[in-house]
């Protein structure tokens, strides 16, 4: 099958994003992670296309391509406003919503 | 013309909803024209509507108008339809006739009260909703009037709500209808779905053919059906709200704890007797109830104080008689009885709002006397109407309608003798009852000064009152005395014709007519005799407030409030008082319960994004998971 090793790149690009997120606490690196994770989630539809001859696929991933343009506009502002208030960077030290 | 049947509940209606929405802009005069000129204006359709019945009446028996579907679900049709037969005109024609007669009483009685606007707009719905039970042609619409006269019932004795017992009263008397009418919902229930129909005429025919005599379910449909009458006509053993209700203001007493509401029960009865003749065993349980009720009423009469209260006894007392009729099959003599008496109790009971009005609201009998040369009219209105519920033979109606009870019972194949000596002697318990009022109130010395006679539109209904219970009984004279048979070839057409013993000839029959005259003038004579005054034993019997037991026992109605009292009022209070009840431990576990997850949930809150991200990942793998299973 040609799309299976698009998918295990797939599977392995998600998973790498995944363990970034949980593991770095950088915030920066943090969003590169779920960068990677968005398109591990594009590369899949991608390969979904290419197997069924169909091109939702494509169309899929020109969505996810906006969204990740979207989502990195918002992102970086957050990430600015959180470095002025705190000048830190660390995800675990913005916590003042605890319960 | 007839077809303007569907005006006759909707009148009363609009009156309504034009005074409780205008009524605060209304001047006094216009709220009595409205409030009169609605039920005013349904008595003469009625008479219209019920010339154009009569042109072709015996050959078309009933006449039936739908005006649109109310529920239409897949298997159950109701509608909104009305449905008129011999039965429904006579209570239609009561109910307006009488209810326009008490409006105009109403229009001066209550006329220097503050919530004049909202008196006459409860009294319009009340007639609405009377009207709407009363030609109902199925059991759904029949239940929407009996909801609503109990709920205008529940505001008019409620009336003056600035006092806390009248609110009580009205509370009471609510929800002890309230018992008869779940039970009445009930058996509503199981017969729509015994016949998938709620059609008063359909369910009957149904039932006639499904079940055989005696059959399990009709007994319980119909003792059922019994419950929900017993409680609406306040008899044994839901009778306890009545005496209470005489809270209200005394033309809503006349109205409908007199005249119309409390006589729904018998309605009802009548309405449904094919189902009724299905259980004999009920019926039977109806002439004994209705037998019990009559003499624990009556005797509790003798001794009441308060000039209402003895009235009140005595509507049930009568009203026991109505379902001691309908108990040995004669449904006749129980409407007659019905058209009667709600002739005269409603002008007992204006007559005594009459007293009570010139002595500045003094109801206690005890404070009265002498008002016979300062109310002359008032005196011979009421003496008429004392006369008529006493049954003096000959000119009053209530002989000729209590005699025809009376008769049935003797002849009745279903009855036994000790039911009529009962009933006899309940007859004179009347006539001493009646005519006890009559001397304490309006003979002997002057005990508290009368303001004088009330006005004309006081009188009028009076004098119309009393005309009408002195000749309506004329409609139906017995075999002995004329022999007219008006009434009951009328209500042939509705109702099935009382049965009777083999072998009763004429003179049997006059000798029975003796002994119910002989005991309502043994009755009167008895009165005469303890309280007149002047007469030789009223000083010791007149004095009747004496503390003895029995007495205490008597004044409160056989003591059934007490009773009720100690099984279900105090034990209820005791158990929603008491302050570790089971109940609230449930709830307080919930609440404890509640506080303690949220004390638990709030540690997963951390406020770190990995950590909620974790959550995320693993909650979808669960899930995942899940799926893959």
């Amino acid at each position: 099958m040609l799309s299976t090793p698009a998918l295990v790149l797939a599977i392995m690009l998600f998973a790498l994003g995944l363990i970034g997120l949980l593991s770095r606490r950088n915030i920066l690196y943090m969003l590169l992670s779920l960068e990677i994770m968005l398109n591990a989630a594009a590369l899949a539809f991608i390969a979904g296309g290419a197997r069924w001859g169909q091109v939702d696929g494509e169309i899929m991933f020109l969505f996810i391509l906006t969204l990740a343009a979207a989502e990195v506009s918002v992102a970086l502002g957050i990430v600015l406003q959180l470095s002025h208030r705190f000048r830190t960077l660390d995800a675990d030290a913005f916590c003042e919503l605890r319960g | 013309m007839i077809s303007l049947l569907w005006l006759i509940p909707v009148l009363p209606l609009t009156g309504f909803l034009l005074l409780a929405f205008f009524g605060g802009r209304l001047s006094r005069w216009q709220i009595a024209s409205v409030g009169c000129g609605s039920v005013g204006t349904a008595a003469v359709t009625t008479a219209i509507v019920a010339a154009d019945f009569f042109r072709t009446f015996p050959d078309q028996e009933s006449y039936h108008q739908t005006l649109w579907n109310w529920i239409d679900t897949s298997g159950m049709t109701v509608g909104i339809s009305w449905y008129l037969d011999a039965l429904s005109l006579l209570m239609v024609a009561v109910i307006t006739g009488v209810g326009f007669l008490i409006h105009v009483y109403s229009a001066e009685y209550m006329a220097h009260d503050d919530g004049y606007a909202r008196f006459f707009a409860y009294m319009n719905l009340f007639v609405s909703a009377m009207l709407t039970l009363v030609l109902a042609d199925n059991l759904l619409l029949l239940y929407l009037g009996w909801e609503g006269v109990g709920l205008c019932s529940y505001l008019l004795i409620g009336f003056w709500y600035r006092e806390p017992e009248y609110g009580t009263a009205a509370q009471k008397a609510f929800i002890v209808t309230r018992i008869g009418d779940t039970a009445f919902a009930i058996g509503l229930f199981i017969l729509f779905t015994q016949f998938a129909s709620l059609s008063i005429q359909q369910v009957q025919s149904r039932a006639v053919e499904a079940w055989p005599v005696g059959s399990n379910l009709a007994m319980i449909v119909a003792v059922l059906f019994l419950i929900g009458a017993v409680g609406k006509s306040a008899q044994l053993p839901l009778q306890v709200w009545l005496p209470d209700a005489m809270a209200g203001p005394t033309p809503v007493s006349a109205l409908i704890h007199a005249a119309t509401m409390v006589t729904a029960g018998v309605y009802l009865i009548a309405r449904m007797h094919h189902l009724f003749a299905l259980a004999p065993m009920v019926q039977e349980v109806i002439a004994v109830l209705g037998l019990v009720t009559l003499l624990l009423a009556a005797s509790s009469a003798v001794v009441q104080t308060d000039i209402k209260r003895v009235l009140a006894y005595s509507t049930m007392s009568q009203i026991g008689y109505m379902f001691l009729a309908l108990g040995v099959g004669a449904w006749s003599a129980a409407l007659f009885h019905f058209l009667t008496h709600s002739c005269f109790k409603a002008l007992l009971f204006l007559a005594a709002g009459s007293v009570i009005h010139s002595l500045h609201h003094e109801q206690d009998i005890f404070k009265m006397g002498g008002l016979r040369r300062h109310l002359p009219w008032t005196f011979w209105t009421f003496l008429i109407g004392a006369a008529a519920m006493s049954g003096v033979p000959l000119i009053t109606s209530g002989f000729y309608s209590k005699d025809w009870i009376l008769w049935s019972v003797w002849s009745s194949p279903i009855s036994h003798r000790w039911i009529w000596f009962g009933a006899l002697f309940g007859a004179m318990l009347t006539g001493l009852y009646s005519f006890r009022l009559i001397f304490r109130v309006f003979f002997g010395e002057v005990r508290t000064q009368p303001a004088g006679e009330p006005g004309l539109a006081m009188r009028g209904p009076l004098v119309v009152l009393a005309f009408l219970a002195l000749t309506v009984g004329f409609l139906e004279m017995p075999h002995t005395l004329g022999n007219v048979t008006v009434f009951s070839d009328y209500l042939s057409h509705a109702l099935p014709t009382t049965e009777l013993l083999p072998g009763i000839d004429e003179s049997s029959e006059a000798r029975e007519q003796l002994a119910v005259t002989v005991a309502a003038l043994l009755g009167i004579g008895l009165a005469a005799l303890l309280f007149l005054p002047g007469s030789l034993f009223t000083s010791r019997w007149a004095d009747q407030s004496t503390d003895h037991p029995s007495m205490t026992l008597l004044q409160g109605g056989w003591g059934f409030d007490r009773l009720y009292d100690r099984l279900f009022v105090r034990p209820w209070f005791t158990l929603t008082r008491y302050p570790h009840d089971m109940l609230d431990r449930g709830y307080e576990w919930l609440a404890v319960c509640g506080k303690s997850c949220h004390g638990w949930m709030s540690y997963t809150q951390t406020g770190h994004v990995r950590w909620y991200a974790a959550t995320i990942a693993v909650g979808t793998l669960m899930l995942l998971g899940l799926f893959a299973m």
